[in-house]
């Protein structure tokens, strides 16, 4: 049988005393071989798992990401971000979803969300998820902005990511302007045509970023398939990658200690307290 | 290029220990260079990186802005008999302002014969008033009993000239310009423009936009608009 072209790290390296020590027999009579199958296929996942961490040095990264300390008196307040994520991918995957049967035209937008709606099977329960999802995502930016600002979370050396997050902040709410239009009933129809004329009241730059949106004097077929552009790969794509700074500096940094928590006084100082 | 370290051996200090050496050129540098071989293909690649950004770049840019400066084709439409309109009350009429979208692409205009008191209106003697609210762009309605224009979305208020009587619009109503067919039958509306609170014409304006005055620099006209009449 010719060998197969397994990488290296993938062959189990042969342990000394096999068949004594480490506790199973390795076909000594007995004629199944069963149990190094058994053991060989136990190993199959650490070894799959070693062969990529060697490539990528995920475990260190993963340990200090996943294990890192936090500090006492953390409570579920702190889940607010997590929490604002997972909506985020919940949006993201819904998303995907309902692009497959919806149709950015001024003539066919509707139809396609109400066929999607009303036929598709589960079609009403996926896009209420994305529908209320928004909303819901909305809400847990501002209860995890408003943890931040009364833990103090946004100061020294957190004030970046402050800032990154109020850019995600502002990137979401384009990303409920954007999407509001979509449906292309009256409500997405005159909703748009609003915040476009209220984009306009800027002096001297308003009508040309009116005019950036709109792709035009009025709404029209550009506009919906400009929306749904931005809606759906610009906006989102950004996110993606302020998501990751956010991240990237959370686990960098750390959290804080809630306010309320006193910071302890180590012991040597302690001693000296008394003379 | 530098005199290598080692010619400087031999010399000695007073107390006798070795010579400092000279500062030798910085390393890569041949006599009389102002830029090293790396240095310039820093420069040379992010040059490069800049020309291939701005390629990419500025297409998108112009392909993202190239409906901005469409010209506004200078449609007319005919919106029925002349004998359809009287002076003491407007009618609906549906305009096509966008083609091809379907519904989503017509708009509402009121259309009444002229007293011929002001001069703003037609020179054939028809005034249509657009039903684009002056705050924010919702639909206005004309109720006949009041003889006002009224917005539902913020409860803009409008006089039977347009000119605003309550609510937070900017400006009057918008108008569209009006003439009578060739043959003479029919009531013809043309493109929109805007006016001020004196009911002076200018160029059209994005609802929410003060004209007149200094107002006309603060909001500048879209490139692609028509005159005013």
């Amino acid at each position: 049988m010719p060998k197969l072209p397994v990488p290296g790290p993938l062959k189990r390296p042969s342990k000394p005393g096999r068949n004594g020590a480490d506790g199973y027999k390795d076909g000594n009579g007995d004629g199944s071989g069963r149990d190094q199958a058994l053991h060989v296929a136990k190993e199959t996942g650490a070894d799959v798992a070693g062969w990529v961490d060697e490539r990528t040095g995920a475990t260190g990264f993963l340990t200090g990401m996943l294990f890192r300390k936090v500090p006492k008196g953390t409570n579920w307040f702190y889940t607010l971000g997590s929490a604002t994520l997972f909506a985020f991918v919940v949006q993201a995957l819904t998303g995907v979803f309902l692009a497959m049967y919806y149709t950015p035209s001024p003539t066919e937008a509707y139809e396609s969300v109400t066929h999607l709606t009303n036929d598709v099977f589960l079609g009403e329960f996926v896009r209420g998820m994305h529908k209320w999802g928004a909303s819901v995502m909305i809400i847990l930016i501002f209860l995890h902005m408003g943890r931040t600002f009364f833990f103090g979370a946004y100061k020294y050396p957190r004030e970046l990511n402050w800032v990154i997050g109020v850019v995600l902040l502002i990137l979401t709410l384009v990303m409920g302007l954007t999407g509001y239009l979509l449906p292309f009933d009256q409500r997405s129809f005159w909703a748009t045509v609003v915040a476009n004329n209220i984009t306009a009241t800027g002096p001297v730059v308003g009508p040309y970023l009116a005019d950036f949106l709109r792709a035009g004097p009025e709404i029209g077929a550009t506009t919906i398939q400009r929306f749904y552009a931005v809606h759906m790969l610009l906006v989102p794509g950004l996110m993606v990658a302020l998501i990751g700074a956010h991240l990237y500096l959370v686990v960098k940094l750390g959290t804080t200690a809630p306010p309320w928590v006193k910071a302890e006084r180590p012991k040597s100082l302690r001693k000296t307290e008394v003379g | 290029m530098a005199d290598p370290p080692d010619s400087k051996q031999g010399k000695t200090t007073p107390n006798g220990g070795p010579a400092p050496l000279d500062k030798p050129d910085p390393a890569g540098y041949f006599e009389g260079e102002s830029m090293n071989r790396r240095t310039a293909f820093t420069v040379a690649g992010q040059a490069l990186g800049g020309v291939a950004g701005l390629a990419v770049a500025l297409p998108a840019i112009g392909f993202a802005m190239a409906p901005l400066f469409e010209e506004e084709g200078d449609n007319w439409e005919a919106v029925g008999p002349v004998a359809n309109f009287t002076e003491d009350t407007y009618k609906p009429v549906t305009l096509t302002i966008v083609e091809d979208i379907g519904e989503a692409g017509k708009t509402t205009a009121y259309v009444r014969k002229s007293t011929g008191d002001d001069e703003i209106d037609g020179e054939d003697g028809f005034v249509a008033i657009s039903t684009r609210c002056a705050h924010l762009g919702c639909p206005v309605r004309y109720v006949e009993s009041a003889a006002n224009f009224i917005c539902p979305c913020h409860g803009g208020v409008y006089d039977f000239d347009g000119k605003v009587i309550g609510g937070p619009p900017v400006r009057p109503l918008d108008r569209f310009q009006t003439r009578v067919s060739e043959d003479g039958g029919q009531v013809e509306v043309g493109p929109r423009f805007s006016v001020t609170s004196q009911l002076d014409p200018v160029r059209t304006r994005d609802p929410g936009e003060f004209t007149g005055g200094i107002w006309e620099y603060l909001y500048p006209p879209r490139p692609s608009t028509p005159p005013a009449p």
